[in-house]
């Protein structure tokens, strides 16, 4: 079909034309939204919405991860001496097992130390007055050598250091940091499944929104594929859209991530501060936050592709 | 420009639009397509522009045989034929420069050379002053006449019209009618669907009529001659 008033367009031309008409529908897709704010505003929070919480997950994980990593390297073995035992046997057994090579750092809390201690830490000083004698029992706290960090190798350690004549017993402090850890693990599964349901929320809620713009412009899709339109010329504008709806609401997701940082850091420094530790909460870095707005993007194109590629093709004009 | 070569059109109900129609219309020749409403007169419009395929048979344009071309060929087949329908078929929230504009859009014509063309097609039409307003606040005539700018603001070689002067009265159908008259004497081929009799009487051109999908009366060749 050679007709007389095809274009000779040369292939520069082309893609010249094709970038104008890209900046021309991304423009235009953008300001439609904000044309119509009043429309377009709740889709943009619910996506907003649906995408911050996937963040605030990513941030309670991250910070409870980095958390229990300071704890690991402060692994300490406890071990409680029999009432039986005397001072100067608990220096004895300090000397033998600092001349062990696994252990670092071993020290004595004699029953009066203990005493002490617990009296500062725990208020009840005056109660503890009435006592007529000390209950505490000595204590010698291990830090084991780098060399032994495995808590299979630290749990072995630890039945030896229970047959020890002294000994009434002996605790390893990470049991508690593996169900913590534990703990964590299902969380984070459970965050993570619950993001991708929120992103597919995102993506249905973008396919939806669109899937109404095509309808509403049923009757100019037809005409404009009357004229000659090719599927891509009709799909472009709705996948801007769909683009700068994703965009947007992850620009508002990261606003609301680090509004929710602002407002808990004091609170979560005071907290810190409570258990005598230099802890700083994470928030997002600068990546990370690009990282939020790039998905969010990606999750509008995607809704509004899908929706597109369903619904135009219904629309044939008769 | 058209041939028609034994075509069939059943529609998925079962109804047959067209019982085998042969016709050939020459390069810049004009013609009507006259016949009862359900005689297959739509039927045949929108077989040419491939808003439906034939059941059966060929559908030549430009010596090509458009009843195979493949869906996403479809778009630059509609950009070589100017469309003109009773309904107008406007955008309503555009200007009527926009309008006319859109097959240039379209077709990717560059920004710079729009104006020009959309008012040369405005001008031919005699709507050179309006572009700026929206089709609502046109007359049906002047609407009608948008319809014809924007058919012919790309050049393509052929027209269809699907009763393009049903709705008005026959002073402006009769104006209508010429201006298709004109755009033919420039050699663009025109194939109008109409039943104006007495208007397609009172023009000299061939007329083909249709009564229940088959011809009944053919003044143009069946074959295209060599």
């Amino acid at each position: 079909m050679a007709g007389a008033t095809t274009h000779k367009v040369s292939f520069i031309d082309r893609i010249k034309m094709g970038l104008s008409l890209h900046k021309k529908n991304s423009k235009e897709s953008l300001l439609a939204i904000f044309k119509h704010p009043a429309n377009s505003l709740l889709t943009i929070l619910v996506l907003a919405i649906a995408l911050a919480l996937p963040g605030i997950f990513f941030i309670m994980a991250n910070n409870a991860k980095s958390l229990s990593s300071n704890w690991d390297s402060s692994m300490a073995v406890s071990v409680y001496l029999k009432d039986s035992a005397n001072e100067a046997q608990a220096q004895k057994l300090v000397g033998e097992l600092l001349e062990q090579q696994h252990f670092k750092l071993v020290t004595l809390t004699t029953k009066e130390q203990a005493l002490e201690e617990f009296k500062k830490y725990s208020g009840i000083a005056n109660s503890l007055e009435m006592l007529e004698e000390n209950p505490l029992p000595m204590v010698i706290s291990i830090v084991p050598n780098d060399d032994l960090i495995r808590v299979s190798e630290l749990e072995t350690k630890v039945k030896e250091l229970e047959q020890l004549a002294l000994v009434d017993s002996a605790s390893l402090d990470s049991e508690w940091i593996n169900r913590y850890q534990e703990i964590l693990k299902i969380s984070e599964k459970i965050g993570s499944f619950i993001s991708f349901l929120l992103g597919v929320g995102v993506l249905l809620i973008v396919g939806n929104t669109i899937r109404l713009a095509i309808l509403n412009r049923r009757e100019e899709i037809q005409v404009i594929k009357l004229v000659g339109a090719t599927d891509a010329f009709i799909r472009r504008p709705f996948l801007y859209t769909g683009l700068w709806y994703g965009l947007i609401a992850g620009v508002i997701a990261a606003l609301m991530i680090s509004i929710l940082g602002n407002l808990v850091v004091s609170s979560t420094s005071r907290l810190a501060e409570l258990y005598q530790s230099q802890y700083q909460l994470l928030g997002l870095t600068i990546s990370q936050t690009l990282i939020l707005i790039l998905i969010g993007a990606l999750l509008g194109l995607l809704g509004s592709w899908f929706s597109v590629r369903k619904h135009l093709k219904e629309i044939q004009p008769s | 420009m058209i041939e028609f070569h034994q075509v069939f059109k059943r529609y998925e109900g079962g109804h047959e639009a067209l019982k085998g129609v042969s016709f050939a219309l020459e390069t810049g020749e004009m013609a009507f397509l006259t016949g009862h409403s359900g005689a297959g007169k739509s039927t045949l419009l929108k077989l040419i522009a491939l808003m439906e395929r034939p059941t059966r048979g060929q559908v030549i344009l430009d010596g090509q045989n458009i009843s195979q071309a493949k869906d996403r060929h479809i778009p630059f087949h509609r950009r070589k034929i100017g469309m003109i329908f009773q309904d107008h078929r406007l955008l309503y929230d555009r200007t009527v420069f926009d309008n006319v504009a859109l097959p240039l859009v379209i077709a990717g014509v560059s920004e710079r050379d729009i104006p020009k063309r959309v008012r040369a097609a405005l001008d031919k039409v005699g709507l050179l002053k309006k572009e700026k307003q929206l089709p609502i606040q046109l007359s049906g005539g002047e609407q009608q006449r948008v319809g014809i700018a924007r058919a012919v603001v790309n050049k393509p070689p052929l027209l269809l019209a699907d009763e393009p002067t049903g709705n008005l009265d026959p002073e402006l159908s009769a104006e209508i009618m010429n201006l298709f008259e004109q755009f033919n004497q420039v050699g663009v081929s025109v194939l109008i669907a109409s039943h104006d009799l007495g208007l397609i009487a009172r023009l000299k051109h061939p007329v083909i009529t249709l009564k229940d999908g088959r011809t009944i009366r053919n003044d143009l060749n069946e074959e295209v001659v060599a």
